[in-house]
């Protein structure tokens, strides 16, 4: 099955353990526990207020769990420091300022700069031959010059899926990458998507809420109810559900 | 012409050309940051700090410019206190402050005993530039580049997606709190040249003409200190010939310049 054994071994890069989250007195997130293998592509799915963006923030540590822990790769998530193998995905493109003036390769160039630090002028070429990379892998190599408030929502967001991809990252965190965007444009960036998860072994984690158009890439899905509780589910047996529920409210 | 060779034949002439040279280039350094962020009202705030910081420094005989700088470094410290304590809302930071720096200027205004040398930092004063303004003003403008220089990267990380930058493994809650407080060194030591009331213009309206025709985040911090340095030059001329106050002239010729360029972009 894709993405599960790597040297016949199983390897768990994210661990999500018994985590609680409360806000003021409403529970978001009960007792929740999963893990993500790696070469996973895991969607998050649940209705409006179902804690989706908040877990995925309580993974990445800008929110802390009232109770459990959460472990990346083997490292505690509250002491994480191996930024450059994560990257992180958000839904820019809707709230995005289109005055900005920055360019395409400028934006894409920022994903480096925890690693390329002040000192680092002799590795220009290195640098920017990641960023090209990046952005020929995304198809948007030739737009490096331009502005990134001229493109259009889903050409902005592939800028961004470059710049998290130029840190050559093992998991990538999206949270609803594709709202505001047209619909050609959502199903180019899920199969963009699923080819970096089955080219390169990338593990995603993504948030949505147009799970039919990427149930297809994924191979697990993350359904948060509304109590608070979660499963974790085979997306075609989730897909079955899903079909099975509509046929009988049709 | 002769006129202005004989003004600025001056010494004190020369001085004040100096030290607004060095201020139209740190003020757009900073501007671009504040207006990218969305937090233009914050170099109000500070100009608004450094002035209490002046009042007080006036009222009980230290340096008014050291104690500007004190003052709305402290001012500074407290808006991204504030700011951090209350994420969704932190332009409120900024109101707070600018009613603080407000009140006590309003308040040890009164005990100053000179009110013109108070006046001064209000509207601006070439005249009062002192040997000690320039080489304070010189050492600050170099120490304002080089941190803006080395943290460059890292502030345009933060200013487009402060966010992402943070999941990057960038310092955020350290370079904000060193670039506030330098925004605050900056206001300070510009508020004498240009006024308190108008360096937050002095910052803005550079980066916004600059953001009419620019073509990239690097070359849009250029040419703002380009339009910054032509700003003061001809404020600064223009000040002289006709005896205008310099401060406002060049934010008004600024303005200027804004208006042709957005009627321009109209055209187009």
């Amino acid at each position: 099955m894709r993405g599960r054994f790597f040297g016949g071994v199983v390897m768990d890069v994210i661990q999500v353990r018994n985590i609680s989250f409360n806000y003021s007195d409403k529970v978001i997130i009960k007792d929740l526990s999963f893990n993500a293998q790696k070469g996973d592509f895991i969607c998050i799915v649940g209705t409006n207020g179902t804690g989706k963006s908040t877990l995925l923030k309580l993974i990445l540590n800008l929110l802390k769990p009232s109770e459990g822990s959460i472990f990346i790769d083997g490292e505690d998530s509250r002491h994480f420091k191996s930024f450059h193998k994560i990257s992180y995905v958000s839904q820019k493109a809707t709230d995005f300022n289109s005055d900005f003036p920055a360019t395409v390769e400028e934006v894409v160039s920022a994903g480096l700069y925890s690693r390329y630090g002040f000192f680092s002028f002799g590795r220009k070429k290195e640098r920017r031959e990641k960023v090209f990379k990046a952005l020929r892998t995304v198809g948007m190599e030739k737009y490096s010059k331009k502005l990134i408030g001229r493109l259009s929502g889903g050409q902005q967001q592939r800028v961004f899926i470059a710049k998290a991809l130029v840190n050559d990252p093992h998991i990538i965190f999206l949270d609803e990458p594709t709202v505001g965007i047209d619909v050609k444009a959502v199903d180019s960036i899920c199969c963009l998507l699923g080819n970096l998860n089955k080219k390169f072994g990338i593990t995603i984690i993504m948030v949505t809420h147009d799970i039919s158009s990427v149930i297809y890439h994924s191979n697990k899905v993350l359904y948060l109810s509304e109590d608070g509780n979660a499963k974790i589910m085979d997306s075609v047996q989730f897909g079955r559900e899903t079909i099975s529920k509509h046929v009988c409210h049709n | 012409m002769n006129t202005l060779v004989n003004i600025f034949s001056q010494g004190y002439m020369q001085r004040a050309l100096f030290v607004s040279l060095l201020i139209s280039v740190i003020t757009p350094l900073i501007g671009n940051v504040i207006v990218l962020k969305r937090l233009s009202s914050i170099g109000d705030a500070l100009s608004h700090s450094s002035l209490a910081g002046v009042a007080i420094g006036l009222c009980f005989g230290f340096n008014p410019t050291i104690s500007a700088i004190v003052f709305s470094a402290v001012a500074a410290i407290i808006i991204e206190y504030i700011r951090y304590a209350f994420p969704n809302y932190s332009e409120m930071a900024t109101a707070i402050m600018m009613s603080f720096g407000v009140g006590i200027a309003a308040v040890f205004s009164g005990f100053t005993g000179n009110a013109a040398n108070f006046d001064n930092f209000l509207f601006g004063s070439i005249i009062a530039t002192s040997y000690f303004d320039l080489y304070t003003t010189l050492v600050l403008s170099v120490i304002v580049i080089i941190v803006i220089a080395v943290l460059f990267k890292e502030l345009f990380y933060i200013t487009f997606d402060e966010e992402g930058a943070k999941l990057s493994g960038i310092a955020v809650k350290r370079i904000n709190l060193i670039f506030t407080v330098v925004t605050a060194v900056v206001v300070s030591i510009a508020a004498k040249t240009v006024g308190a009331l108008i360096i937050s213009s002095l910052m803005i309206i550079p980066v916004a003409c600059a953001m009419l025709i620019s073509k990239s985040y690097k070359s849009n911090v250029i040419i703002s200190v380009v339009f910054a340095v032509v700003f003061t030059v001809l404020g600064l001329l223009t000040a002289c010939v006709y005896d205008l106050k310099p401060g406002g002239t060049i934010v008004l010729i600024g303005i200027f310049i804004l208006l042709i360029l957005l009627g321009a972009r109209k055209k187009r």
